[in-house]
């Protein structure tokens, strides 16, 4: 069925209308107490370090998941990184057309191995291209609640 | 019938009713420790199993992959599984297929429940366990099914509140010794009587506690299931019996009132351990509740049952619970379960879980 | 192995897990995300149970029947999962029954509770094989009056209220 196709022919088919009412409160979990408080509070951007791999996970995590040992080396890592790969979207969840096209991105911050998927902004579509060097904007410190949103988007630039 | 299949290491979280840790967080304990506790490294580990409950209860799509590296399967063969409550159980025979059918030497087997996301209680995600079309419109809740399988033993057997509490009191006092005990505390028959009527003859304390949690083991045995639960004898598991009866032959048990040394049959209510004792065939129908009364299952018995603490005593993270009963074998075995390690010498165990919609019944027979 | 067991000790007894309290969320000691799904089906009732439905809005209760094993069951469905062949023959059962088993419920789905209890029960319905029930409510009964093995009759709502659902039938109360 093509994504907004809606199902009209209730009289022929016998079918049973209902929902689920699912609501989920999520904790952030051990790492993601210290990722976020640090990114809500300091504006700063925390990875985990794993000794044996090398590989620096962001938002860092309490275990590597190659050699499966405990991360217990935090280190702040820059804010800002490259576009390993974007899109343009037109059309919400429910396949309804969005007022105007939004960008996305994947984006690995300098130095670290891990990718991160974020809004982006003050960017044209010509303008993204793999390896473009962006930078996070973050919302005023007044206004952030320790979440991923405190990062307003991602916009080009060192 | 394939090679023969150990469980060399276990490890476990605590029972808690809401972790702060994210399910990962817990599956990634759980397995570290399972690891440790053998002295295996995770390259030794060839497959792993996983078991935990549909995306709902969490919140999280595709869970199976969203656990995966916190169960150490990162770049290695991944399955999971679960049926119901039964998965505790049903995850170490999913992962004794991997390693009797000699594909595998090694296996890590890791539960995992974080119920807790769920609000403004777990409870309400079972909703789906009832049928859309005939049987939601009537809002049932999940309590109304324990209820009415309990209302039916106890009429069929004519008992009383006092002989099933008995066993919560058990359990829950067996459980002040099980470290991943959150909330076990001393209570009598006259607490269970007292506590607040839910959906009689269910009262709260009858109930285990709804927990987050996850256990791994690193592992052998079998299982059925079946559809319209009204359908079906309430006061018997014969699902149960069935999947007994596959697992006693495969390890040559012809008398399991005789040649089980210890018990951890699936107890989310108390009614439950009676009604798994008699499936497993550890005693005639109706005739539990007098073993229980004699003090035949106490730690101190000849046949303990739930040495553990069971679900009432140390909690119930839903894929988890049942491998908890397959930890605690390990440890009763070996020799090793401190405070909880029974008095009579034990060479033979059964694990039992019970899931889906009440009709799963997966059993596990230990030896050493 | 031997060597190994010696170096096994007991169970640790400080198991890794941080629980939280009640509070720790209330005062936001902890942080959380909330999201609620808008979860929204359309169900095939299927084939069995669209004419089981289609039956309750003209006020009957319709069951199958096996040749194979003989039974007669409901909800009707259009295989027998014993015998694993299609059922021979759709049958008009009654709207009495007996009462397997029931339960007096002071909880809501979401653990709220309510005063008067809602009296769940699974009813062996009359002309099904034994033992084959449907699971509803009791209504215009004490509850302390309820008893297993008590013959019940369904109390329908009125035609024109009727929609083809479970809930057609009101509930069963004692004959």
């Amino acid at each position: 069925m093509a994504l907004n196709e809606r199902m009209e022919r209730v009289g022929e088919i016998k079918i049973w209308y209902g929902n689920l009412p699912v609501e989920s409160l999520y904790t952030a979990g051990i790492a993601g107490e210290k990722f976020f408080r640090t990114l809500k509070d300091q504006g700063k951007f925390l990875g985990a370090r794993c000794v044996q791999c090398g590989i620096v996970y962001v938002p860092g995590r309490i275990f590597c998941e190659r050699c499966f040992n405990k991360l217990d080396e935090w280190v702040q890592v820059a804010s800002s990184g490259t576009l390993e790969s974007w899109t343009e979207l037109h059309v919400d969840i429910n396949g309804e057309k969005l007022d105007a096209p939004v960008l996305v991105g994947l984006i690995k911050l300098d130095g670290t191995s891990t990718v991160m998927v974020h809004r982006l902004n003050n960017v044209t579509r010509e303008e993204l291209k793999f390896g473009l060097q962006v930078k996070a904007v973050l919302l005023p410190k007044s206004k952030r609640t320790g979440a991923i949103t405190d990062i307003a988007y991602f916009e080009p630039g060192v | 019938m394939g090679r023969r299949v150990a469980i060399v290491g276990v490890g476990m979280t605590k029972f808690v009713r809401r972790a702060q840790e994210t399910g990962r967080e817990l599956a990634y304990y759980a397995a570290r420790q399972a690891l440790d506790n053998c002295g295996m490294k995770i390259d030794q580990i060839e497959a792993v199993v996983l078991g935990s409950a549909p995306d709902t209860f969490d919140g999280v799509h595709m869970k199976g992959e969203y656990l995966s590296d916190g169960a150490g399967a990162w770049g290695k063969p991944y399955m999971r599984c679960y049926v119901g409550g039964g998965t505790g159980v049903f995850s170490v025979i999913h992962g004794w297929y991997h390693v009797a059918s000699g594909i595998f030497n090694t296996c890590l087997v890791v539960c995992e429940e974080k119920m807790s996301s769920f609000q403004p209680h777990p409870q309400g995600a079972f909703l789906t366990i009832f049928d859309h079309t005939t049987e939601r419109p009537l809002k049932p809740n999940l309590l109304w099914i324990f209820a009415l399988e309990m209302n039916r033993y106890m009429s069929t057997y004519g008992l009383r509140k006092e002989d099933i509490a008995l066993v919560a009191v058990k359990n829950k006092n067996n459980a002040l010794d099980h470290p991943a005990a959150q909330i076990a505390e001393p209570v009598t028959v006259e607490d269970i009587l007292k506590s607040e009527v839910l959906a009689w003859p269910v009262q709260r304390l009858d109930v285990s506690p709804v927990s987050d949690g996850a256990v791994a083991v690193v592992l052998a045995d079998e299982s059925i299931a079946r559809r319209y639960w009204t359908n079906r004898d309430l006061c018997y598991p014969r699902y149960v019996e069935e999947a007994a009866r596959m697992a006693y032959k495969m390890a040559g048990i012809t008398n399991p009132r005789h040649e089980i040394h210890v018990a951890e049959p699936y107890d989310p209510f108390d009614y439950k351990e009676l009604h798994h004792m008699e499936g497993l065939m550890l005693c005639g129908r109706g005739e539990a509740p007098q073993l229980t009364a004699d003090g035949v299952t106490r730690r101190d018995g000849e046949l303990p049952v739930c040495p553990s603490g069971g679900l009432l005593g140390v909690g119930n993270p839903i894929a988890a619970a049942g491998l908890m009963k397959v930890a605690e074998l390990f440890w009763q075995l070996r020799g090793e379960a401190g405070k909880r390690q029974i008095a009579r010498k034990a060479k033979r165990g059964v694990a039992q879980a019970w899931g889906d919609l009440m009709q799963v019944g997966t059993v596990v027979v230990l030896g050493v | 192995m031997r060597e190994r067991d010696k170096k096994i000790k007991q169970v640790s007894i400080a198991l890794p897990g941080t629980g939280l309290k009640e509070d720790d969320f209330s005062k936001g000691r902890i942080l959380t995300t909330h999201w609620t799904a808008d979860a929204r089906y359309g169900w095939d009732a299927g084939i069995a149970i669209g004419r089981y439905l289609a039956g309750l809005k003209n006020g009957i209760i319709l069951g199958v029947h096996c040749k194979k094993c003989g039974r007669t069951m409901v909800p009707p469905r259009i295989f027998c999962e014993w015998c694993f062949r299609n059922v021979d023959e759709w049958v008009e059962l009654q709207d009495t029954g007996k009462v397997n088993t029931f339960s007096l419920c002071y909880v809501t789905w979401d653990v709220k509770r309510i005063k008067e209890p809602q009296i769940p029960a699974v009813i062996e319905i009359d002309g099904a094989s034994p033992g084959m029930g449907i699971m509803h409510l009791l209504g215009d009964v004490k509850p302390e009056m309820v008893r297993i093995g008590m013959k019940v009759k369904a109390v329908w709502k009125p035609v024109s209220e009727r929609e083809g659902a479970i809930t057609d039938i009101r509930y069963f109360k004692p004959v």
